[in-house]
């Protein structure tokens, strides 16, 4: 297996590049502070449910099932990312639940730079029995699409058809 | 041959809206794939490939091993495996557990196995509503219909006439027939107390399975719902986890030209002490129902490589044109070709092995190898020897006979004449879709002796 | 095709004792009767050097599928006939000349089996006056198969017709192949569609002056 070799400083700008193409939105916060002063302009107005990760700064309802089925965001945390495809690597064990990410129409992720690794092999080497830390291992690349009717394609079938992710310390 | 290709294919080729439809949606698919292997951007695609084929050859040749392993696994993580010699005992423990609980309402995710043992129809039967929830699958259920490619099940419908099965606005758009689809769904994911879905992998090393989607309907039926059930054959096992980075990358591009599917979910077991949501329950059905009888044959066995991408089809000359209903079983194109006969016995539709130009495109195309035009050859002579057509073997003989003797051969100036004929038989096949060749005036060993070279 | 190859400098040999490869027996399922047949051809060749084949599904059936019939036979000897030009005797222009806009058919066997794609290109670029244009399903199958053609004559003719459509765009009025099968059966489509565009063998295009 080939690893690729990036210089980690593009990989936010090459995940960004790869998210985009899918549709997906990708914002560069400077820092913490920025990240979550910017989360929280994007979820004024909106009901929320978002995981207790404290990176997200204790916004929005917690987890619940009616919580996840009647938001219009969801907000969560990311494990890493993926550069190479615009993927996003959720464990379960970092109590991020699989319904906040999966039920709302619009998802927001917020990520510090240095988990955006370059790519699945990268993922697989330092996860390699992703069964041992949790339940379900899920990544995530771009909103929800289909293109089952006259090959048109629609996002947001059942998953989010909205997704931005927010990236930490640029 | 015995009995005589279905009437579907006549009625496809007859049909030009649908033979646009077939040509298009294929065509894109495939053209999507090339963008995605192209030499450029995946420049180790070929390694891949061979490296995929090995993988499958090499867990195939230890399938018990690591059969045993999976199970290991499973229970470890809290799951069960339920071993299923057939696709009635499958059914059957599903309907089982479902009436145990009291669950009416079972959601299922994309799943080609789940159509292979008929489950919808026992499931039905038992009074269950098992509801399709990838969005083509709704659509054909809510029809009536089967899944007319491995990847687009709803590949043969129009706009106008989705929203017909979905009581919707004739001039709706496919954003508002998806829109309609997703309330409805909805409502079922949170209801059900059973979600079933597939498995694009089995993971022996994690006691894990994979499931790769564009949708949410196969994260929502494994994680909405109490109980998660994943019924996937047995030829679905990888050895490791890290063997995913070899399958994803081909998977994806293989079958819509994606490097990576929008959701690809590992689930082992069930959900955890201190997660907030996933399924209390968790089981794997292995399917058995004909695979290790396939195992056992050295020259086909490489059938059970398959990894249900559908690239096969999209290149298949034979699909594009007659589509996928005009294929007896569940699994249509090239890949069909070569199941169905091993799963259902080569005197049922013998026809089959024989409805190709052996272009060979699939056997280019297949990420994991598959020498299919080699198959097709094998289950052709074993079709031929067992329940052979006593005139063409005949005809076959005097052809080798014919040929045997080159005097003779060199007298058959008559094909001139062919022209002249009455149109019969192979002839008037012919002259039914193509104009006679012109032949030339002299034929080449005329010729060569003319020239004194003789 | 002898033509071209004295042209090219070499001794030409023809056997008048040939007859098939076995191919149509093979694909058809009988493996016995494909063998009787191909023992001949090999009979009959035997002590040839280079043998060379203006055909590639006879080629590849020599070439791949002989082992099939004959436990660990590989044969070697066989060329098709542009690649013998162009790898074997290193000529790509035989100084051919035909007017035309032609398009090149790849056929299946040829291009799957032997991975022929350049070769018969080459020596098209290099004909006088040919000015050489791709159709978008160049790769695709033109629905011979063979016995197919008339077992499963619908499809085959409407592959068939689909490749046409291809030619026609093309612009082409000319289209060439190494294959002669596949030039009969796009030859008959293309003719009972109506259309002047001719189909040439390459041997022919390159015996042209």
């Amino acid at each position: 297996m080939r690893l690729v070799d990036f210089p980690r400083e593009d990989l936010a700008a090459k995940f960004s590049d790869a998210l985009t193409a899918l549709n997906g939105n990708v914002v560069l916060a400077p820092d913490l502070d920025a990240a979550q002063a910017h989360l929280r302009t994007m979820l004024a107005g909106k009901r929320v449910v978002a995981s207790r990760a404290p990176i997200l700064g204790g916004i929005g309802e917690e987890y619940s099932r009616e919580a996840c089925a009647a938001a219009d965001i969801g907000v969560t945390s990311a494990d890493f990312a993926l550069a190479d495809t615009g993927t996003l690597v959720f464990l379960t064990e970092s109590r991020e639940s699989r319904l906040i990410s999966l039920l709302p129409p619009r998802h927001i992720a917020v990520i510090e730079r240095d988990r955006i690794l370059t790519s699945l092999d990268e993922l697989l080497s330092r996860v390699p029995h992703p069964g041992v830390q949790s339940s379900a291992m899920v990544l995530i690349t771009g909103p929800s699409r289909t293109a089952d009717i006259e090959m048109r394609l629609v996002r947001g079938v059942h998953g989010p058809g909205e997704i931005t992710v927010i990236i930490v310390g640029s | 041959m015995k009995s005589a290709p279905p009437q579907k294919i006549q009625q496809t080729l007859a049909d030009p809206k649908l033979q646009k439809a077939i040509y298009s949606a294929t065509g894109r698919l495939a053209g999507n794939r090339r963008k995605t292997i192209a030499a450029d951007v995946l420049p180790d695609y070929q390694e891949l490939r061979q490296h995929a084929h090995d993988l499958k050859k090499h867990t195939l040749d230890h399938l018990d091993a690591y059969l045993e392993e999976f199970e290991r696994n499973v229970a470890a993580r809290g799951g069960k495996v339920i071993w299923a010699s057939t696709g009635a005992e499958a059914c059957a423990f599903i309907g089982n557990l479902a009436r145990e609980r009291g669950v009416k309402l079972v959601v299922k995710s994309k799943s080609m196995t789940s159509e292979e043992i008929h489950l919808n129809e026992h499931l039905e039967k038992d009074g269950i509503d098992a509801v399709e929830t990838d969005l083509g699958e709704y659509i054909i259920q809510l029809a009536g219909e089967k899944p007319y490619h491995i990847i687009a099940p709803a590949l043969h419908k129009t706009r106008e006439q989705v929203a017909e099965v979905l009581h919707a606005e004739a001039d709706s758009t496919p954003e508002d027939l998806t829109a309609i689809a997703r309330v409805a769904l909805r409502e079922k994911f949170l209801a059900a107390g059973i979600g079933i879905t597939g498995a694009n992998f089995l993971v022996a090393d994690s006691g894990a399975i994979v499931l790769v989607e564009n949708e949410g309907n196969a994260r929502l039926s494994s994680s909405a719902p109490a109980i998660h059930i994943a019924v996937a054959g047995i030829e679905k096992l990888i050895p490791r986890a890290q063997d995913l980075a070899v399958f994803l990358k081909l998977l994806g591009r293989s079958a819509t030209g994606q490097p990576l599917s929008v959701y690809t979910s590992f689930l082992a077991g069930p959900r955890r002490a201190g997660e907030p949501d996933g399924p209390e329950e968790f089981y794997v059905v292995l399917l058995d129902n004909g695979r290790t009888k396939i195992l056992a044959d050295p020259g086909k066995r490489q059938s059970l490589y398959c990894i249900r991408c559908g690239a096969c089809l999209n290149h298949c000359p034979v699909y594009r044109k007659i589509g996928g209903y005009s294929y007896p079983w569940v699994y249509s194109g090239p890949i069909g070709k070569i199941l169905t006969p091993q799963f259902m016995g080569r005197e049922q539709d013998p026809w089959l092995p024989f409805a190709s130009s052996l272009c060979g495109a699939c056997g280019e195309v297949c990420p994991v190898k598959i020498e299919i035009p080699k198959i097709l050859l094998e289950l052709r002579q074993e079709i031929v020897e067992k329940s052979g057509d006593r005139r063409e073997r005949m005809a076959f003989r005097m052809f080798a006979w014919i040929m045997r003797h080159p005097h003779i051969y060199a007298q058959f100036r008559w094909v001139r004449k062919l022209r002249k004929l009455p149109a019969a038989g192979p002839l008037k096949a012919w002259l039914s879709q193509r104009d006679l060749p012109d032949l030339p005036k002299k034929s080449f060993r005329e010729q060569w002796r003319e020239r004194g070279r003789a | 095709m002898a033509e071209v190859l004295e042209r090219a400098g070499c001794e030409v040999e023809f056997r008048e004792a040939q007859t098939c490869c076995g191919q149509p027996a093979f694909n058809s399922g009988y493996r016995e009767e494909a063998r009787d047949v191909a023992r001949h051809f090999l009979k009959v060749f035997e002590g040839a050097e280079y043998i060379v084949i203006p055909s590639g599904s006879c080629t590849s059936m020599i070439s791949h599928h002989y082992a099939d019939l004959f436990d660990g036979h590989h044969e070697t000897r066989v060329h098709e006939f542009s690649r013998f030009l162009v790898e074997v005797l290193k000529v790509d222009d035989v100084g051919a000349r035909l007017d035309s806009v032609a398009t090149y058919h790849d056929s299946c066997h040829a291009l799957r089996e032997l991975k022929i794609h350049d070769a018969p290109r080459r020596l098209l670029r290099n004909v006088r006056g040919l000015q050489l244009t791709e159709m978008d399903a160049a790769e695709e199958c033109c629905g011979f198969g063979g016995t197919f053609s008339v077992k499963f004559a619908e499809v085959s003719g409407a592959i068939g017709r689909t490749k046409v459509e291809s030619i026609v765009r093309s612009g082409a009025d000319t289209v060439v192949s190494i294959d002669s099968s596949c030039l009969m059966q796009l030859q008959g489509v293309l003719s009972r569609a109506g259309s002047t565009v001719r189909t040439m063998h390459l041997a022919e295009v390159l015996a042209s002056r």
